[in-house]
């Protein structure tokens, strides 16, 4: 192939010789006859920078740039990668916290409940102390008020039958009868059964 | 105007070679519209086929640049 | 002859091959083969730009990168995965050429979409001797680490025995032309690239079509930007895959 480029390039600047020539006699500025690509008599000259450009390129690449880069993205990647144990450390660590602390919500909860019921529990002691105490003295009123309302009504009674006794003698006596007490009473008592029942 | 019939035959057929790269064009064209078109059914798997894809329009397209040699042989070395 | 046959006729000046001559750096005289030329200033400020990217931008070691660094990593990783994805882990001893590939070619191809620059990519020399590193390199590697076993890639056992020579020369063609096109795929598409944005830039000197042709090269010079880039990682690509197929030769 190249061989064959050769042949063309070298035919190609037999036949334009001449319009170089004209066109340097002009003194125009050097322009492209024929492609430059294909001019060989520059290939060497590139080549041989380009052979030297690579290995100076791939010394660079080789020795210093892709070592270095590659031991920064290992170092990423093991920073990362510590970063994220680490973090899932402080999750841990932040759940058991959590648990702590509802732990102690829920006691601190059952403590005050406890406290709570206590409190109520003494009081319901002391009221029902209270009531029972308060119960007996309205049931010591209670049976004195009664009993003093029984011997009102018993003096009452007695004095209710002493007058109608009274008034009975006298009304026998002014229907010029003679009294017989025995009867008179009995008369009394019969009737009053069953007015002071 | 004047000429040789040599130099008219080297314009025309530069300007055949110019069908080349038209249908390298085309190839091109094809590559990509149906790696689109699989890609859109499939977008998964779109992401691990694009060096294929490249591949792909770089063979196509050597043959057209193959044609614009020809038209630079033509042009400038024959 | 055919551009300055244009020139004279029509009073346009198109000389989109002049940006490819190769020049004494000093004074005018022959090109020998240990001259300076622009080929050495390009291919060292190829080398320095390199430098620049991968060792001074990871100079600071940085476990958050700083912008340089973080771009040295990314075309790091970029090589990195593609050797491994294509060529396997056992391809990963040959990563330092294939980073010194990508590094040179793409540097090469940017630097010489800046103005007045000199692309030795473009230059069939420069790709010829690329690709023909990569495809004796690689048989080498091939014949070293398999031996005659190397040769299963030509005689494809899987097909069936009446197709086998037939398919072994359209293989040992197609190996044979890898580097044909490997150089001409990146010299063609940079001496294209390149001559049509010096066509549409003759065009401006007329007045009427100036501004089409001032968008027309920015659109090109954008394409361009793609396309030194895509040609970069498709060489890489390229040789990553015809080194697949030296470590492990059966398809």
């Amino acid at each position: 192939m190249i061989s064959l480029l050769q042949e063309a390039v070298t035919i190609a600047a037999d036949e334009h010789t001449e319009s170089v020539a004209s066109s340097v006699a002009h003194g125009e500025v050097e322009t492209a006859t024929g492609l430059p690509q294909l001019d060989v008599t520059t290939f060497a000259n590139q080549i041989f920078w380009l052979i030297i450009t690579l290995l100076v390129l791939y010394w660079v690449v080789a020795k210093i740039a892709l070592p270095r880069i590659g031991s920064v993205l290992s170092d990423r990647q093991g920073a990362m990668t510590g970063d994220l144990m680490a973090a899932e450390e402080f999750k841990l660590k932040a759940k058991e916290a959590e648990a702590a602390y509802d732990k102690a919500l829920a006691d601190a909860r059952s403590e005050a409940s406890k406290i709570v019921a206590a409190n109520r529990a003494e009081i319901q002691k002391e009221l029902d102390a209270a009531i029972a105490h308060a119960d007996a003295e309205i049931a010591a009123r209670t049976a004195e008020s009664e009993k003093r309302i029984r011997e009102i009504r018993d003096s009452a009674d007695a004095n209710a039958r002493e007058v109608a006794r009274d008034v009975t003698a006298e009304l026998v006596r002014s229907f010029g009868g003679t009294v017989d007490q025995a009867a008179v009473d009995q008369a009394v008592d019969s009737r009053m059964k069953g007015a002071l029942q | 105007m004047e000429g040789n019939i040599g130099e008219l035959g080297q314009y025309i057929g530069v300007g055949l070679t110019a069908f080349g790269m038209g249908f390298a064009a085309l190839g091109v064209g094809n590559v990509a519209g149906n790696f689109l078109s699989g890609a859109l059914r499939n977008p998964s798997a779109a992401a691990g086929q694009t060096a294929t894809l490249f591949i792909g329009m770089a063979f196509a397209e050597a043959l057209g640049i193959f044609s614009f040699l020809v038209a630079l042989l033509l042009m400038f070395a024959v | 002859m055919a551009t300055e046959a244009h020139g004279e006729a029509t009073g346009l000046s198109f000389h989109p091959m002049d940006q490819f001559i190769v020049r004494p750096l000093f004074g005018d005289g022959e090109v020998h083969w240990y001259t300076p030329t622009n080929v050495t200033l390009w291919m060292f400020l190829i080398v320095a730009a390199t430098l620049a990217l991968l060792v001074m931008g990871s100079r600071g070691r940085a476990i958050v990168p700083t912008r340089g660094q973080s771009v040295a990593e990314l075309a790091y990783g970029m090589v990195h995965k593609m050797i491994a994805d294509i060529a396997g882990k056992d391809g990963l001893k040959y990563f330092p050429y294939v980073m010194t590939l990508f590094m040179f070619i793409v540097f090469a191809n940017l630097l010489g979409l800046l103005p007045l620059a000199f692309t030795v990519t473009s230059h069939i020399a420069v790709t010829g001797v690329l690709a023909a590193a990569v495809i004796i390199g690689v048989t080498v590697i091939g014949f070293v680490k398999n031996g005659v076993h190397f040769l299963d890639l030509f005689w494809i056992r899987s097909a069936p025995l009446a197709v086998r020579p037939i398919l072994a020369v359209i293989e040992v063609i197609s190996y044979f032309v890898r580097p044909l096109s490997l150089s001409i795929r990146l010299a063609g598409n940079m001496i294209a690239g390149h001559a049509v944005i010096k066509v549409f830039a003759g065009f401006a000197a007329i007045a009427a079509v100036a501004p089409v042709a001032v968008v027309a090269v920015v659109g090109m010079y954008a394409f361009e930007v793609l396309v030194a880039f895509v040609q970069a990682y498709v060489f890489t690509i390229l040789t990553c895959v015809y080194l697949k197929d030296a470590l492990h030769p059966s398809h």
